[in-house]
């Protein structure tokens, strides 16, 4: 077994036998032609096959990889009748009394030169399509069909893959590529990531691999030739599990979140900064129903300014495109520690200063958060949500400082959502008992079931030794969810689960009983609880 | 003679697509349009000379038209820079 790094540029895993694509197609010669008009008319008959030959994979790719990344195949269309092209060719035919084969492989050397002396990456890239056009002329000319695709699913190794040679294999033959040459801008690149195939650059590859086995994990991005036993079935397992996920992908994206009986469920991901939203949208989350500020704190040595802020609630906002986007303000203390907050050290920090306890003694770091949280809310559809409410009097605080921070932001003429939903998450047995109160002032819940359940049954989530007691299905817990729904359909409001327990499908259908209206999971859990809603019922 | 200058908008510039388009608009003008930047010059019918001008977005970029409508051309290429790049 040995292994070999590379670059990832699409992740993934694929298990297969290992081709070796080269592009051997003989030597171009130098040669004296008879005749020099005849040498020429073999060119231009030779370039209108290569064109027509683009015509049809144009067509091809068209249908298989989209307009977008078909049109590569239009622009060497428009490369190989252009007149500088042709104008080389003919000038060194005749300047240089060479055969045709010979001007093409000068031509489509010299502009993939000029290409590859640019600065820019994009147009340097352009090198590899200059030499593609001038090969495919070639192969015109020399009566080449290419005919060394592979013929059964294979890892295609290669020197670097031009966009035609890619386009032109079998897909159902392809499980990944890898390349010693190439970018990440590069077509075969983009091809990849477009077939959804592991795909490395970079890699020393070596011919005397082909015909062995061969393993790519585009996670880690390394080659493993040859793996052993155990390494086989560790990689199969993963691909067993991709291959799940994938098809679960593919059937239920799309899909509404709806119950048997009729029911609609909001569907929601959980995040922990802008960087996640890209999983969200993949995974077709119909809106984020956890977004943990946190991290704008956590990851700065002071405090965040409003307009650090602004833009990081700004940003999801826009790219969740009018989805909801319910954002937690801060939940610092307990475990999560900042040093330049100075909390000072407790002796028991789960029951400690932390969250809305710190906002309401420390009302600037809150009011400066509202204010960066009000202002997104006019870019998108935002709904703030409030942590760790044991009483009806903090929430009143909470209203009465959002109250003055929108008639500050009014009087200041900035906009904002004045229709601004706000929640408040129910993660304390007190806030559960009396939510027949709080729904009264709130928009929404949504259930925090980590810290509800560490508190309902007094028992630390992050003590192992208490791991066989932590139970997580435990009636209590179970029967709190259900009286939270119960006040908040009492009240007109929704009530839903953003912590771990959401994803727990084996509770999805009671949940769906107890009359839960949201559930918001981390972004991988979205299909999965999808399918699970839609094989349940309300009743 | 006449000239207009351009400010590409483009973020990757005048790349393969619109390079390819901007050959044949200038083909089909009938007069001879030159595209000057970066103290190089290029004949716009031309698209790899083009596209070996390197431009990229903010850049300027000065196009002359000569012979021909000229003041047809003027029109439709200026518009074509502007729906294109």
């Amino acid at each position: 077994m040995a292994k070999f790094k590379g670059k990832a540029i699409v992740k993934g895993v694929a298990i297969g036998k290992i081709f070796f694509y080269s592009k051997d197609k003989g030597q171009v010669r130098r040669e004296k032609p008879a005749d020099l008009e005849a040498e020429k008319a073999r060119y231009e008959a030779a370039k209108e096959t290569a064109l027509e030959q683009l015509g049809e994979i144009y067509e091809k790719a068209l249908k298989e990889v989209g307009e977008e990344n078909a049109a590569i195949f239009e622009v060497h269309q428009m490369l190989l009748a252009d007149d500088d092209f042709n104008d080389s060719v003919i000038n060194i035919i005749e300047t240089e009394n060479v055969n045709a084969e010979y001007a093409v492989a000068r031509t489509g050397d010299n502009l993939s030169d000029m290409f590859a002396a640019m600065e820019d990456e994009y147009f340097k890239a352009r090198a590899a399509d200059m030499k593609d056009i001038s090969e495919r002329v070639l192969n015109v000319l020399m009566g080449g069909g290419n005919d060394n695709a592979p013929k059964e699913p294979v890892i295609l190794i290669a020197e670097d893959l031009a966009p035609s040679e890619t386009v032109q294999m079998d897909k159902a033959n392809l499980l990944s590529f890898v390349t010693r040459l190439g970018s990440s801008n590069s077509h075969t690149a983009i091809l990849a990531r477009n077939m959804d195939i592991p795909a490395l650059i970079g890699v020393d590859i070596e011919k005397e691999w082909a015909g062995k086995q061969g393993i790519v994990d585009g996670n880690k991005g390394i080659l493993i030739i040859d793996p052993d036993e155990a390494t086989l079935a560790e990689y199969e397992e993963k691909l067993e599990k991709q291959k799940e996920e994938k098809a679960l992908l593919a059937a239920l994206k799309g899909q509404e979140d709806v119950t048997l009986d009729g029911k609609h469920i909001k569907l929601y991901a959980n995040i922990g900064g802008v960087g996640d939203v890209a999983d969200v949208l993949k995974n077709d989350a119909k809106g984020i129903g956890l977004f943990r500020s946190e991290f704008l704190y956590l990851e700065s040595d002071d405090f965040p300014t409003e307009e650090q802020q602004f833009e990081a609630y700004r940003k999801v906002a826009q790219m969740m495109a009018g989805k909801k986007v319910i954002i937690r303000t801060l939940d610092i203390g307990a475990d999560k520690q900042v040093e330049y907050f100075n909390l000072g050290k407790e002796d028991n920090p789960a029951l400690g200063y932390r969250a809305i306890r710190i906002c309401l003694q420390q009302p600037d770091i809150f009011k400066t958060q509202l204010r960066a949280l009000l202002r997104a809310s006019a870019y998108g559809n935002i709904a703030i949500m409030y942590p760790m409410i044991i009483s009806e009097n903090e929430v009143m605080q909470i209203k009465e400082i959002s109250r003055a921070v929108k008639a500050e932001l009014k009087s200041e003429g900035i906009p904002f959502d004045e229709n601004i939903e706000e929640g408040i998450m129910i993660e304390t047995p007190a806030a559960a008992i009396i939510s027949d109160k709080l729904a009264k002032l709130v928009d929404f819940f949504s259930i925090g079931t980590n810290d509800l359940t560490q508190y309902t049954l007094a028992v630390d989530r992050q003590n192992a030794k208490l791991e066989s007691i932590a139970d997580t299905h435990h009636e209590a817990v179970l029967r709190l969810i259900e009286l939270v729904c119960k006040n908040a359909h009492a009240a007109g409001i929704w009530a839903g689960i953003c912590g771990e327990l959401g994803s727990d499908l084996e509770l999805t259908e009671r949940f769906m009983k107890m009359g839960v209206d949201e559930l918001s999971v981390s972004s991988s859990r979205v299909l999965p609880v999808r399918k699970k809603i839609r094989e349940s019922s309300t009743k | 003679m006449k000239s207009f200058t351009y400010k590409i908008t483009d973020p990757v510039g005048i790349h393969a697509r619109p390079a390819g388009l901007l050959a044949k608009a200038a083909k089909a003008s009938g007069s001879k349009v030159t595209i000057e930047a970066n103290g190089k010059s290029a004949d716009a019918s031309k698209l790899i000379a083009l596209m070996g001008l390197g431009i990229k977005c903010g850049q300027e970029i000065v196009v002359s038209i000569d012979g021909g409508d000229e003041a047809n051309a003027v029109d439709v290429l200026e518009k074509f820079f502007k729906d294109n790049l």
